[in-house]
């Protein structure tokens, strides 16, 4: 089979990868086929599975579609007036690309930590309700920002300065202030699109050691351009790519498999060649 | 979809979220009322400019663009009962006194951006006047003519130069601040490479900062004329008014009209033949004011 | 010379050469003209200052600070205060501002906010100038000729049914508050919207991501997330849009009636501090002058205050964004 897979590959334009069938239940389906941006064609094809209490990481190139396949996943491309989605993308056996979902319920159950920290103008402590204030919660908000600021290892930085603004905080603690954000609704999927990209290495670590305690308890899928916290903190690893040499510009994925797998047997030329590029 | 996945996910524990759209839910209901509201607002607003627009072509347009529109634009204002008549004086005088505002607010306001923009624009001087410029612009207008009526007209008397004085103090932060950001948003490279072959300050200036930053300062200088063509107040007592076309521009005590005045003044007469003429010379000062604001769209247009 | 040893050093094959004497002198006289041009600025505004407290001087010795809260403006018996005046002149930018700003904070987030399609919003952000390009006096004949006729039976109506409510306690007998304040609005609706699109605009998209990003709904979103980070902007535009109010002149003296009376009702004639200058001015004898001279200082104070903490907001505005980004 993977002899047959690799003639293949080299004929991208054709190229499927085969669907990689995870062990354990998944909570996202998702089945992409194809993504536009007014008449381009950004991604084709890809058929990527999340798994439950686990960290998918998607890998690969600049423009492989990477980003765009995340944030596919919670209808964030719907800000985009001229993006284009055909395929499904399953929650739970749901649809959410079906015509009566509403987007903003989706993003409320699948929440989403960007590549720049954006908290709001406003303060840590306010920050971390908004969500809460937003869901109509009613019961301790103490208890439950303090919990997610817990959560996000920022609650012993920040527990004295909780009036202060969210923006007076520096870049590390602005990202896992947004994380605590995001998971102090505890939704059931943490979308993560390149969260360490503006972060110096001692925030990544701290961001990395705090994706492994989320994955405890939320599902995460992670965009990273470093193949290193792929293989840190991913479980499975996605690899899409993006055919530049024969004038293509859309993204697809190549393959997908358990990280180990993806890193040290890669079943394609193509994810050898990525693979070893990096590493060597 | 269908039912039979739900209870794979609640074996597990999980509640399946329901992500239908509730169209009845309070936010969904929420949410549209706010934006019916937006819409309605924007529409509101656009009703006066379309009424505006309307009264102007209908009620100025007859004369204007009817077999008459030659008396109209250069005959007297009519006295009293008279019939007929137009604005020719009142036109003339705008244009003059714009121009004299003109040929006074550029130079002095360009010379003062480029301090501003380029020669010291962290200056405590530079702070000061752009401060002092952007307090300008919200000046009351009318302050202006009070301003140079204690000035020139307590000693020289009415005339189409103190009008015009009065005009150019408007105009010139308008003037000053528009060029001043046209002049800054030249690139730094473009600076550089002039300075990088040696040339002097001033040659820079001249011939890189000024020729690449024309456009936008036309289009502040062309958004400023339009501002003062429009204004009545500063030239209430600095101008006056005249029935007749301006004689001479160096005579003393020599009031001169304006449409914007002949408006002010036509608007409260009981005389039909004048009201008609106010919407007439509404209908002309609309028109001076559009051009150079479509001139000023012209310049800022950046070139291909 | 200590140009010199560059002359020597350059053989007689190049055409480099240092900047002529008359070069050197035109930059230096170039900039020294841009200097005192930008010092000009100053100049003006101390000139305008200087010229009116002189011109003013004898009334402030005559009238001091009773001059603020007297009701008369009496040329005869040379009493003048300027109370009414002042009312009026707040009271109709208050009422301008309450509609001018709810309808140019809406316009505003209209335009940057995807309601609509970006050449519609053209064809909306286009109308907004053209409201700001219609001379003040042309609003003033519109006002008395159509909006006037427009909103009389409308105040006949609440005058006979909601007489007892200080707001409608009198009848429109043409001229009066509410036309002048309409038309204020009108008119301040331009500079309200145009800030405020600059506050919505230098939000960065990542905070309108985030907000989104965290499920809400578009009004959610612009309503706790947008407007609150906006805010210090918007209150700038509210700030600088009433300040216009304050000294607009030529549609108020032609709608609002110039009667020097203090009444909270929409439809009674009031006066303000503008309309006074315009109304008395081109007739007043060499005492009223004075008076009007005052009055013309006690306006330029009020706006001049209103201006500048206008302008401090924004500057604080623009500083909070491009200081943390």
């Amino acid at each position: 089979m993977s002899a047959a897979a690799q003639t293949v590959a080299t004929d991208t334009a054709e190229f499927i990868a085969e669907p990689y069938q995870p062990e354990g239940d998944t909570v996202i389906d998702c089945d992409v086929k194809k993504i536009f941006y007014g008449d381009f064609l950004a991604v084709r094809d890809s058929v990527v599975p999340v798994e439950k209490n686990k960290i998918t990481a998607f890998i690969g190139p600049s423009g492989c579609g990477k980003s765009t396949v995340l944030r596919s996943l919670n209808r964030m491309n719907d800000l985009i007036p001229v993006f284009r989605f055909e395929g499904t993308v399953n929650y739970h056996g749901q649809d959410i690309y079906a015509p009566n979902v509403d987007p903003v319920v989706v993003r409320r159950y699948i929440g989403m930590v960007f590549q720049q920290p954006n908290p709001f103008s406003m303060s840590i402590y306010d920050n971390v309700a908004f969500g809460l204030k937003l869901n109509k919660f009613k019961g301790n908000y103490d208890e439950k920002v303090q919990k997610a600021l817990e959560r996000a290892a920022l609650w012993k930085e920040v527990k004295d300065k909780l009036k202060n603004s969210g923006l007076s905080l520096s870049g590390g603690q602005q990202q896992r202030l947004c994380i605590a954000r995001a998971i102090a609704t505890e939704p059931d999927v943490l979308l993560m699109d390149e969260p360490c990209s503006a972060l110096d290495p001692i925030a990544t670590r701290q961001v990395e050691e705090l994706m492994l305690e989320l994955r405890e308890r939320f599902t995460v899928g992670l965009v990273t351009h470093n193949m290193q916290q792929a293989t840190r903190v991913g479980d499975t690893t996605a690899f899409f790519s993006v055919d530049i040499s024969k004038g293509g510009r859309t993204g697809y994925l190549v393959e997908m498999g358990p990280t180990k797998q993806v890193f040290e047997d890669p079943q394609q030329d193509l994810t050898k060649e990525y693979v070893r590029g990096e590493f060597s | 979809m269908s039912d039979v996945d739900l209870t794979a996910t609640a074996d597990e524990g999980l509640v399946r979220p329901n992500l239908q759209r509730q169209m009845f839910e309070g936010r969904a209901i929420k949410n549209n009322l706010l934006t019916v509201l937006t819409w309605i607002i924007a529409i509101l607003a656009a009703i006066p400019l379309i009424s505006v627009i309307y009264m102007l072509l209908m009620r100025g347009g007859t004369r204007l663009f009817g077999a008459g529109f030659v008396e109209v634009l250069t005959a007297l204002p009519p006295a009293g009962f008279e019939m007929g008549g137009g604005i020719g004086p009142a036109i003339v005088g705008t244009l003059t006194m714009v121009a004299i505002a003109t040929l006074i607010s550029v130079p002095f306001g360009i010379m003062a951006a480029i301090y501003l923009a380029i020669l010291g624009p962290t200056s405590k001087l530079a702070t000061i006047s752009r401060f002092l410029a952007k307090v300008l612009t919200g000046f009351p207008s009318i302050l202006a003519g009070v301003f140079v009526y204690a000035v020139m007209v307590v000693n020289f008397g009415y005339s189409p130069w103190a009008g015009g004085i009065a005009l150019s103090v408007l105009m010139l932060p308008t003037v000053v601040l528009a060029a001043e950001e046209a002049i800054a948003q030249v690139p730094q490279r473009m600076k550089d490479a002039a300075f990088g072959i040696g040339c002097t300050r001033t040659q820079v200036i001249w011939k890189v900062v000024l020729p690449t930053g024309l456009p936008g300062i036309l289009t502040g200088v062309m958004l400023a004329i339009a501002g003062a063509a429009g204004e009545s107040a500063p030239l209430l007592f600095t101008a006056l008014f005249s029935n007749y076309y301006i004689e001479s521009l160096s005579a003393a005590n020599n009031p001169t009209a304006s449409l914007s005045i002949l408006i002010y003044n036509f608007s409260g007469m009981p005389f039909e033949n004048q009201i008609e003429l106010a919407w007439t010379a509404s209908l002309v000062l609309v028109l001076i004011v559009l051009v150079f604001n479509i001139l000023a769209r012209l310049f800022g247009q950046p070139k291909v | 010379m200590a140009t010199k040893p560059f002359q020597q050093a350059g053989s007689s094959s190049t055409i480099t050469r240092p900047p002529s004497g008359g070069e050197r002198a035109t930059d230096s006289m170039f900039r020294g003209i841009a200097y005192a041009c930008a010092g000009l600025i100053v100049l003006l505004v101390i000139a305008i200052l200087w010229q009116l407290s002189k011109e003013a001087l004898p009334a402030i010795a005559e009238y001091g600070l009773g001059f603020w809260y007297g009701t008369t403006w009496d040329v005869n018996k040379e009493i003048f205060g300027v109370l009414p005046e002042i009312w009026g002149t707040l009271y109709s930018s208050l009422l301008a501002l309450l509609l001018g700003g709810i309808f140019g904070i809406a316009i505003a987030i209209f335009l940057t906010q995807d309601f609509i399609h970006h050449k519609l919003a053209l064809v909306f952000r286009t109308i907004v100038e053209l409201l700001a390009a219609i001379p003040s006096v042309v609003y003033g004949l519109w006002g008395i000729y159509v909006l006037i006729p427009i909103i009389r039976p409308i105040a006949e109506w609440l005058h006979e049914t909601l007489a007892w409510f200080p707001l409608f306690s009198t009848d429109l007998s043409g001229p009066g508050l509410a036309p002048a304040a309409l038309v204020l609005a009108i008119m301040i609706l331009p500079t309200v919207a145009a800030i405020s699109v600059d506050a919505f605009r230098r939000i960065p998209y990542k905070v309108k991501e985030a907000a989104y990003g965290m499920g809400t709904t578009k009004w959610e979103a612009i309503l706790k997330v947008m407007l609150p980070t906006a805010s210090s902007g918007i209150l700038a535009a509210l700030v600088l849009g009433f300040g216009r109010a304050l000294g607009e002149t030529m549609a108020l003296a032609m709608l609002i009636g110039n009667a020097n009376q203090i009444s909270l009702s929409l439809f009674a004639p009031a006066n303000t501090l503008a309309s006074l200058l315009a109304s008395s001015f081109p007739e007043a004898g060499a005492v009223e002058v004075q008076a009007l001279m005052y009055a013309a200082l006690v306006l330029l104070l009020i706006t001049f205050i209103v201006n500048v903490l206008g302008l401090a907001v924004q500057q604080y505005t623009v500083r909070k964004f491009e200081g943390k980004k």
